[in-house]
């Protein structure tokens, strides 16, 4: 029992020694980017304006959240309650991606100080202010999805009824805003026809963005139910997860489907067959991150293991996080006049924020109940039964 | 209101002799030596061709439905009656979308600055406002580069191809890019062979995302309706199992009771 306990404290302080060393570095590459600026800091330049701090951060972040409205969607619209045991850190997943996606917007911004502008100074002709009212509101729902855990924890039992009784609002008005935000970062893009590659322009890319997400969105679920049941011993919801895979499959299939069709349709599958960097891009997307998984998927032997779950789940976040920084980046890139290779910082910055999130959700995971003994309690039970029976899931 | 103006530069007329950008460089207050790149201190760039026989001038193109205008979320950039377009600094967030955005790769950030600013040339606002036309225009002593309405320049250009068979190619650049932009090109030589983009959409640009942005409020309540619809099926299907379960352990009691034990 002690060896166990001993085991665990030293992987916990691995882990925990990589974080923070990611984090440190993160800062201080933060703090260089805000003291000299994002010309000495970054591999940005007139001809190539975004990099992996609107193509890493941002889009993908926003895509791995996106598991929270298809789940909370999957237990308060569909009423599949079965689902109810991985909504929470789900739901924690998509807050915190989010809340990193903000702060990675901080740091790219020229002038993140003027950013409450996009409070004030409209302009709906904008897809960029489809996003920032996405992300602010949105951002506002994930904080009240997610607050009955924090009102749980510190027994605030009206706030608890308050928020009880909106949640379906709550969850409906997510859904619209997070698909809606999925897909207009997928069309800040179609202002770009002429400098993207075939490969990645179409005018349904903000439909390929809603499909995507989904797959990642619950990928991310699985991957990230791994880490929990191995730093905290929690079994993970093995039957649940199996069946995640079973829509993944499909979702999978569907993107497949359309993304090769779109292809076709505009005549751009030649551009797959030419020895270009954009089609090595391209097939590694497809091929790894949406091919493979779908067929070690479709075995029922992965989809119930643990470890085939957890590698083929994140074979789809390659394939997902390949699709839209290949969108964002690779597509814009044409060799020798126009190459981007993000710099140091940029790189810290983002390793820094992951580290940031993964740190996070140990953290609220460890002292809040997200994976409580009895989730099902709070939004179950009736409104007199006392929230004291709702103990916080602290680990031993 | 003023009639849109607008420029007519002639590449076959451009001796390359950089007053326009020394021009541009005094009456913007820019630092720096002509530049064959735009920078956020060159408004207007000269690129050589054909052994430094043939010179293209760089500068915004003054769309007529500029992309940049529709893309920026707080509005910094606005199409004005005189038909330059002009970005306010004390509006930008650095998003940098206008840059991503424009066709004709335009806009150019100082990227050295902690307080950055987009730059791009504001097509002399000021002195087109009082009357005068572009530092660029007046510079230009052999009318390589000349200032005017755009509905006039459109027709000199016309005539100038027409006029001169075998001098020009039959191709007026700006005229329908984009929708059509405030600046105007003439060239001898084929655009593609000049660095102009040539796949550039002859339709206002903006109409590509606003096609898909004028759906959303629809969507939104499309959306709201059938989320709301199915969450009402199912919350009734979970109430009518529980009253039926009740019933059913209701009707199982008495049974239990003469059964058990």
């Amino acid at each position: 029992m002690i060896i166990k306990g001993f085991e665990r404290y030293m992987k916990l302080t691995f882990w925990k020694a990589v974080a923070i060393v990611l984090m440190a570095l993160g800062l201080i590459a933060a703090i260089q980017r805000f003291s000299s600026g994002l010309g000495a800091t970054t591999n940005l330049k007139d001809t190539f304006p975004w990099g992996i701090w609107i193509g890493f951060d941002i889009l993908v972040g926003v895509g791995l959240a996106a598991g929270g409205f298809t789940i909370a969607a999957t237990v308060y619209i569909f009423g599949l309650e079965r689902f109810r045991p991985i909504l929470r850190p789900t739901i924690l997943t998509a807050f915190l991606g989010y809340l990193l996606v903000i702060a990675g917007l901080m740091v790219d911004l020229g002038r993140p100080w003027a950013i409450w502008h996009a409070i004030i100074m409209w302009n709906p002709h904008s897809v960029m202010f489809e996003v920032a009212w996405c992300v602010m509101l949105y951002t506002t729902v994930l904080a009240l999805e997610f607050s009955p855990v924090v009102l749980e924890h510190f027994k605030l039992r009206r706030l608890l009824k308050v928020i009880k009784a909106v949640t379906v609002p709550l969850v409906i008005a997510g859904v619209i805003l997070s698909t809606l935000h999925q897909s207009s970062l997928g069309s800040l893009f179609l202002i770009i026809p002429g400098r993207m590659h075939p490969l990645w322009y179409s005018n349904i890319i903000p439909f390929l963005f809603i499909i995507s997400c989904v797959a990642a969105g619950l990928a991310m679920t699985i991957v990230e139910s791994y880490f929990p049941s191995r730093a905290f011993g929690r079994e993970l919801e093995l039957p649940l997860l199996s069946e995640l895979a079973r829509v993944i499959v499909v979702v999978l299939a569907l993107y497949f489907t359309v993304r090769i069709q779109d292809l076709m349709s505009r005549d751009a599958l030649q551009y797959v067959f030419q020895p270009t960097y954009q089609s090595v891009m391209f097939l590694v997307e497809i091929i790894l991150g949406v091919v493979l998984p779908f067929f070690l998927l479709l075995s029922t032997r992965i989809r119930q293991s643990r470890t085939g779950l957890f590698y083929s789940a994140a074979l789809v976040l390659l394939g997902f996080v390949a699709h839209r920084m290949n969108t964002a980046i690779t597509s814009m890139e044409h060799w020798p006049q126009r190459v981007y290779i993000p710099s140091v910082q940029e790189v810290c910055v983002t390793l820094g924020l992951v580290a940031f999130g993964f740190s996070a959700f140990a953290f609220v995971a460890r002292y809040f109940p997200v994976f409580g003994e009895e989730p099902h309690a709070v939004h179950e039970a009736t409104v007199t039964e006392p929230v004291e029976t709702l103990a916080p899931a602290t680990t031993e | 209101m003023l009639r849109s103006k607008a420029l007519l530069i002639d590449i076959t007329k451009c001796i390359g002799c950089h007053e326009c950008q020394r021009a541009c460089a005094e009456t913007n207050h820019l630092s720096g030596e002509p530049s064959s790149e735009l920078s956020a201190t060159h408004y207007t760039a000269l690129q050589s061709f054909n052994d430094e026989t043939v010179f293209v001038r760089r500068l915004c193109m003054h769309c007529n439905q500029p992309t940049c205008v529709s893309a920026c979320l707080v509005g910094a950039f606005t199409k004005t009656d005189t038909g330059a377009v002009l970005y306010d600094e004390s509006k930008c967030i650095g998003c940098r979308y206008c840059m991503q955005a424009c066709p004709f790769e335009v806009p150019r950030y100082e990227w050295g600055s902690l307080v950055p600013k987009i730059q791009k040339c504001r097509m002399c606002h000021e002195r087109v406002a009082a009357g005068q036309q572009t530092a660029c225009a007046e510079a230009c002593v052999i009318g390589a580069t000349v200032f005017g309405d755009r509905d006039d320049l459109v027709k000199e250009a016309r005539k100038r191809i027409d006029e001169n068979p075998g001098q020009y190619v039959d191709y007026i650049y700006g005229l329908n890019e984009a929708g059509g932009t405030s600046v105007l090109f003439l060239s001898a030589i084929p655009f593609e062979k000049l660095g102009f983009p040539m796949n550039v959409p002859k339709e206002p640009i903006p109409d590509l995302s606003w096609r898909v942005l004028s759906q959303v409020p629809k969507y939104a309540v499309a959306a709201g309706v059938v989320l709301f619809g199915i969450n009402w099926i199912t919350a009734r299907r979970t109430e009518v199992a529980r009253f039926e379960a009740e019933q059913r352990r209701r009707e199982s009691v008495p049974q239990l009771e003469g059964s058990g034990k």
